[in-house]
């Protein structure tokens, strides 16, 4: 169904960044130090307009969305849709390639684009900080958003896959220019990580794409479209259970799922601060997100084969994560960061396990869940970034007593650490009570064990809690942040890192109050993608001797 | 007074708390000083609605109705007063909570907010010129928001939720000196053995909510008494139970989870007495009465054993404690195990009664403790003594002459706790030892320990708290600290004359020997069991008993019996009272024998029998025994979790890496000495080649022609 609202605002929310960035590219640098000064102001301020227009588009869509239309395979259903021939072509001997410029946006996707419009805002303020290569730096920011966004609303195969690559290459110089001591290291691991992981989708893409004669990933969901006699015809065949654990290889990596993960704390740990807070905030989910629109839908028959072995890459992600994070307090560099690192491992695992229960409440907590987990792990990281720029280290071991110092920071930390923890009255609570209770239908031992990741999550917060933010401040502390008083005229926070935490906290209040807000967007779509699946998966859970 | 109305009150009641959270956290910083004002007017206003709330629930009828407007399911009858609404409201996902009224959230609504209104009113001068006034009066106000929450929750997830909130504000009220690392670790402690029993509540909810796809008591009762069990499997309900226990366990600090509360005390004393004596720490007890008719048999004897072994294992404890504060603290313990105990041996409505008075005085006790701290820590820094620690009770003595009022309070609540006559202690302390021989007698065989344990403990807490009252309050000051302590102002003194006042006898009972000629049993009767027949102990059954004239309003209730237990615990009444009489002056005699006259030195006994003493000092090792198994695995094994992830894994990522590098070398060097050099070989030769042949061009014209004549020669002789 096309939505009424007369103009392509799928298109619009996905290429505005585009334009924002070349405005920035458009800024003249000065020759002094004043003007330069003058041309960094204006770029940060219109990377500030840009995407907060994208977040005005994001709550459009929000309002004009209608709740009732499922979505997941049925594209009369899809909402915003917008569909053009993008590439149509005869080629010799590898036939005709027809790729679409296809987006539209389902209960599946509407959440991530909001999460992405709103951590995309919130985001820059934190990257006021940077003073080297602003233009650049902006430029890339821009950019990044744009593939993100497109990664959540395209409906073509090959389109997704060009999104997810354009996301790459700005995220590989955000971490290698502007990242910390071993950037380039970082910024090459995750680089070839995620490369792997694209291959292997691409393998499969084209491999889908022989079997089905279209790019769209909603044909290739329907098991009539696929051409007898091709590689993926068929249910329940080897090389399509290859397929699917190739995906989810791929999807897994970006998640990260354990083994895949290692990526990630170095990647955090020598990004910026705005770099770590996107890459939580967003990045993560584009896994997981991944599993939900291509990898389950058009692979349910190894879903449903594979169905415990997610489940346990879920448990055992949440488990081995929080045993890493708490363990950052004895062994490596104590770093603040590298813990907030692993606790996303462990919090990704709650999205897996809720995916592989394939019930409605759990897969309804596990996308409820990656929306939490990015607004909570955005605050964590922007919290570790307060103190780092004032500090310029995060050193667990090298703080203490910071509630006297900056009480109303504590405050704001205390919402999102609590919230981490799965403090009821806080978004992270419902969404972890959902996965739960989903997955406790389909693996009751398995989400029990999963529980003790509760315990451990308690742990690791309250002791990080403890170290950095009660007990006495050091004497190297007592002095004030900046003694000039430029550029943090208080010890408390500022206005620019009230505007980054604020709203955020407030989401997190409001969605644990009251959820129905956000469940209810993804419901339809929820209910409708468990119906769809069912029938495969019994058959796939039979198969695998379940 | 309708019901709507009444259901009304106790929304306002549960959210005028939160409304003194919110301006103290806000503008704390502005009102100052008047922050400690304020929220005790709050909650002066909390405690009137709740009293209202309370006469009407327990002595007024309110008939049966249902309403059902705005989406909100109203319900009322003469048990329960409640309203439902959907909270989460998806074709995935539908969970009505709502919150609910009867006797039993009526009767602790004005336990907690009478309580709490007496700590408020305490703090303000108990807290005078801490930095961080407002803060604690914003702390305070959400834990008893959360407290009414759990009071009134007439369904798991509300239950929960307010059950984790609780755990917070003890957490924030714990660590609230988190200066001090003792404090900030006693706080992480608490939350964290919290958390293990709260896993387990969560896990017992899960089961419910996947069998009976709901979480609203009423609904999971009536499933379970329509025969639906979970997993249709009576063990499964019985590990529901089990499991829903578990979280009491953590919350009333029961064994083997009883650990953090001792450490709690580094809290200021009268959060101590609110949370970690009279109100939070009972929410286990109340839960367990809440969720009772769900306990099968098996259920309910656990539930007595974990009882029975805490109320001995604490009481032991106490005896050899030095710090004021944790003597009463394990007292705090031992006493939320008699109340476990009766309601697992079927005492139901004296295991409860035994929360309301233990409230009461256990409260008394606290603010009493709290009212000697504050004097000797006044007395401490007039006298510029920064040495002397003030809860240490062998730095006090002959307090009763320096703080007259405190101590008299003091000593008219140890009765009460003891279990002397004319107190409310004596009355539900009585019951439950009753309740115990009862049940002993109906079950026989290993259940005779669980008396044989309330007995012990019943001695053991007459003598160690006659201990502490004989050391600290009597014979003469052994510091100069405690010479020099002055009695405190009213704002102080006046909640302990409020709550001794209410330990006498006659607020519950005509007769100060019987609690059931009183109102209380009339109000909270045994809920009905849901448990099929088969799995819950015959002599509580209801319906099973031949002289069972159910008669909740009759005046003669003596010759009507709820069911066969009943009937026992009525015959043990005297039996009871007689052992327990004997047993509570026994040890009161040591007390006086060993601290006031000193006829037998403690000392000696000390050493005579140093592997006990030391047992019961160390407090049965049970922080070194977790700390060297449970706590140092899990520390140990993240260890090495994050050097196995930083090595082996990574490792293996770099390896791989490494690998490919490598092999990306030997390729570049296979490049270019094998493949560039077969190239370098052929441009070479080429050259080579060239180089040669170059001689040939000399430039000249006469060369040149030289050459082309001579091909043509030649082509022209091959040719031809």
């Amino acid at each position: 169904m096309q939505s009424s609202l007369g103009f392509p605002i799928l298109t619009w929310i996905v290429f505005l960044p585009i334009i924002g960035m070349l405005l920035v590219l458009l800024v003249p640098l000065g020759k002094d130090e004043r003007s330069r000064e003058v041309s960094h102001i204006i770029m940060r301020w219109i990377t500030v307009v840009i995407t907060f227009i994208q977040l005005v588009l994001a709550v459009v869509i929000y309002l004009n969305y209608n709740k009732s239309l499922p979505g997941v395979n049925d594209v009369s259903t899809f909402q915003f849709v917008e569909r053009v021939t993008w590439i149509n072509a005869n080629f010799p001997i590898i036939g005709q390639i027809k790729i679409e410029y296809f987006l539209g946006i389902d209960g599946l996707s509407v959440p991530m684009v909001l999460l992405t419009a709103i951590v995309c805002f919130v985001a820059v303020f934190p990257s006021f900080i940077i003073e080297k290569g602003v233009k650049g730096y902006f430029a890339m920011y821009l950019l990044l958003d744009t593939g993100m966004m497109g990664v959540f609303v395209a409906l073509d195969f090959f389109l997704f896959y060009v999104f997810w690559e354009l996301m790459l290459l700005p995220m590989y110089f955000l971490i290698g220019i502007w990242g910390g001591p071993r950037k380039e290291y970082a910024a090459i691991k995750f680089f070839i990580y995620t490369l792997v992981g694209s291959v292997f989708m691409l393998l499969v893409m084209i491999g889908l794409y022989y079997s089905v004669g279209s790019f769209s990933i909603l044909d290739m969901m329907n098991p009539n479209n696929y051409k007898p006699d091709s590689i993926f015809a068929g249910m329940h065949t080897t090389i399509r259970y290859i397929a699917f654990m190739a995906l989810f290889i791929g999807f897994a990596i970006k998640v990260p799922s354990v083994p895949f993960h290692t990526w990630l704390p170095d990647a955090h740990v020598e990004a910026p601060t705005p770099i770590s807070v996107i890459l939580a905030g967003i990045l993560l989910k584009m896994g997981t997100y991944g599993m939900i629109r291509i990898a389950f839908p058009i692979f349910p028959d190894a879903v449903g084969y594979f169905q415990s072995l997610i489940a346990w890459v879920g448990m055992i992600s949440i488990i081995y994560g929080a045993l890493c994070a708490l363990g950052q307090h004895k062994v490596g560099q104590r770093d603040f960061k590298k813990l907030i690192a692993y606790s996303s491992v462990s919090h990704m695992g709650y999205v897996v396990l809720g995916l592989a229960s394939m019930r409605p409440e759990g897969i309804s907590g596990a996308i409820f869940q990656m929306f939490n987990h990015g607004t909570i792990t955005s605050m964590l990281f922007m919290i570790v970034g307060v103190i780092y720029d004032r500090a310029h280290t995060r050193g667990l071991d090298e703080f203490g007593g910071l509630a006297n110092k900056m009480p109303v920071y504590t405050g704001i930390m205390m919402v999102a650490f609590f919230a981490a923890i799965g403090l009821p009255g806080l978004s992270g609570f419902i969404s972890e009570a959902m996965v739960f209770l989903g997955a406790f239908n389909t693996y009751p031992y398995l989400t029990i064990a999963s529980g003790l990741g509760i315990i451990l999550g308690a742990a690791y917060m309250l002791w990080t809690l403890q170290k950095v933010f009660f007990g006495k401040l050091p004497d190297r502390w007592n002095k004030p942040w900046d003694p000039t008083g430029k550029k943090f005229p208080s010890d408390d926070l500022i206005a620019r890192e009230y505007v980054a935490l604020v709203p955020l906290a407030l989401i997190i209040i409001y969605l644990g109050i009251y959820p129905n807000p956000m469940l209810s967007l993804m419901n339809t779509s929820v209910n409708y993608f468990v119906e769809f699946m069912k029938p495969f998966v019994l058959i796939g859970n039979f198969l695998s001797g379940m | 007074m309708t019901g709507e109305n009444l259901i009304i009150f106790g929304i306002v009641v549960l959210l005028l708390p939160l409304l003194s959270f919110v301006i103290n956290i806000f503008f704390g910083k502005k009102i100052g000083n008047k922050s400690g004002i304020v929220a005790t007017s709050i909650l002066g206003l909390v405690l009137i609605l709740s009293s209202i709330v309370f006469y009407f629930k327990v002595f007024t009828s309110f008939g049966s109705k249902i309403v059902h407007k705005n989406n909100i399911l109203w319900e009322f009858s003469d048990k329960i007063l409640q309203l439902k609404f959907t909270w989460i409201d998806q074709q995935s996902i539908q969970l009505k909570v709502g919150i609910g009224i009867d006797n039993l959230a009526a009767i602790m609504l004005v336990v907690v907010a009478l309580i709490s209104f007496l700590v408020h009113l305490f703090s303000i001068e108990y807290m005078a010129g801490d930095p961080r006034y407002s803060r604690y009066f914003a702390y305070l106000g959400l834990f008893t928001f959360s407290m009414n929450g759990i009071v009134l929750a007439n369904n798991f997830l509300f239950m929960y939720v307010f059950w984790e909130l609780v755990g917070i504000s003890s957490y924030l009220l714990i660590g609230f000196w988190y200066e001090k690392k003792s404090a900030s670790d006693a706080g992480k402690k608490a939350f964290l053995v919290n958390r293990v029993g709260d896993l387990g509540f969560f896990i017992g909810i899960m089961i419910l909510y996947f069998s009976y796809g709901t979480l609203l008591f009423d609904d999971i009762f009536s499933a379970i008494a329509q025969g639906k069990l979970p997993f249709d499997s009576e063990t499964v309900l019985t590990l529901a139970g089990i499991f829903v226990f578990c979280g009491a366990i953590g919350k009333s600090a029961q064994f083997p989870l009883h650990v953090w509360l001792p450490d709690a005390m580094e809290g200021p004393t009268p959060v101590s007495a609110l949370i970690h004596a009279a109100t939070m720490v009972a929410a286990g007890v109340y839960l367990t009465a809440r969720v009772y008719a769900m306990f099968t048999a098996s259920a309910l004897s656990f539930i007595a054993s974990i009882g029975a072994i805490t109320a001995f294992l604490a009481a032991t404890i106490a005896l050899t404690q030095v710090d004021f504060k944790r003597v009463l603290a394990y007292s705090t313990v031992s006493q939320l195990g008699y109340m476990i105990m009766s309601l697992g041996v079927g005492a139901y409505t004296m295991g409860f009664f035994h929360l309301v008075t233990h409230a009461w005085f256990k409260a008394a006790l606290f603010l009493g403790s709290g009212s000697v701290i504050h004097a000797m820590h006044h007395a401490a820094h007039h006298l510029g003594d920064h040495h002397t620690d003030p809860q240490d009770i062998r730095n006090m003595g002959g307090l009763r002459r320096t703080m007259p009022w405190t101590y008299r309070t003091f000593l008219f609540v140890t009765l009460a706790i003891c279990g002397v006559p004319l107190t409310s202690g004596f009355l539900s302390k009585d019951g439950i030892l009753a309740g115990t021989l009862a049940y002993a007698q109906l079950t026989g065989g290993w259940h005779w320990l669980i008396p044989i344990a309330g007995f012990a403990s019943a001695g053991l807490t007459a003598f160690y708290m006659f201990r502490l009252l004989i050391i600290s309050f009597h014979g003469e000051p052994k510091t100069d600290v405690a010479k020099h302590t002055k009695e405190n102002n009213w704002i102080i003194l006046l909640p302990l004359f409020v709550l001794s006042i209410l330990s006498f006898w006659f607020f519950y009972s005509p007769n100060p020997l019987d609690a059931h000629q009183g109102w209380f049993p009339k109000a909270i009767v045994q809920p009905k069991s849901v448990v099929p027949d088969e799995h819950q102990w015959e002599f509580l059954l209801i319906n099973g008993y031949q002289k069972s004239e159910v008669a909740p309003h009759s005046s003669q209730i003596s010759h009507h019996y709820l069911n066969e237990f009943e009937e026992a615990m009525h015959h043990s009444h005297y039996p009871a009272m007689f052992l327990s009489l004997l047993i509570a002056g026994t040890g009161i005699l040591f007390a006086f024998l060993f601290y006031q006259f000193k006829i037998f030195n403690p000392d000696t006994l000390a050493n005579q029998f140093s592997f006990l003493y030391k047992l019961s000092f160390r407090k049965w090792y049970f922080d070194e025994i977790y700390n060297a198994t449970v706590v140092a695995f899990t520390v140990g094994f993240s260890k090495v979790s994050a050097l196995f992830d930083l090595k082996v894994i990574d490792g293996i990522v770099n390896g791989s890496a490494w690998i490919t590098r490598h092999f990306g070398y030997f390729i570049g060097h296979f490049d270019n000495i094998v493949i560039d050099g077969l190239v370098n070989l052929i441009a070479n030769a080429t050259g080579f080649f060239g180089s040669i042949v170059r001689y040939l061009q000399t430039g000249r014209v006469q060369t040149y022609v030289a050459f082309a004549v001579t091909g043509l020669v030649l082509l022209i002789y091959f040719l031809l």
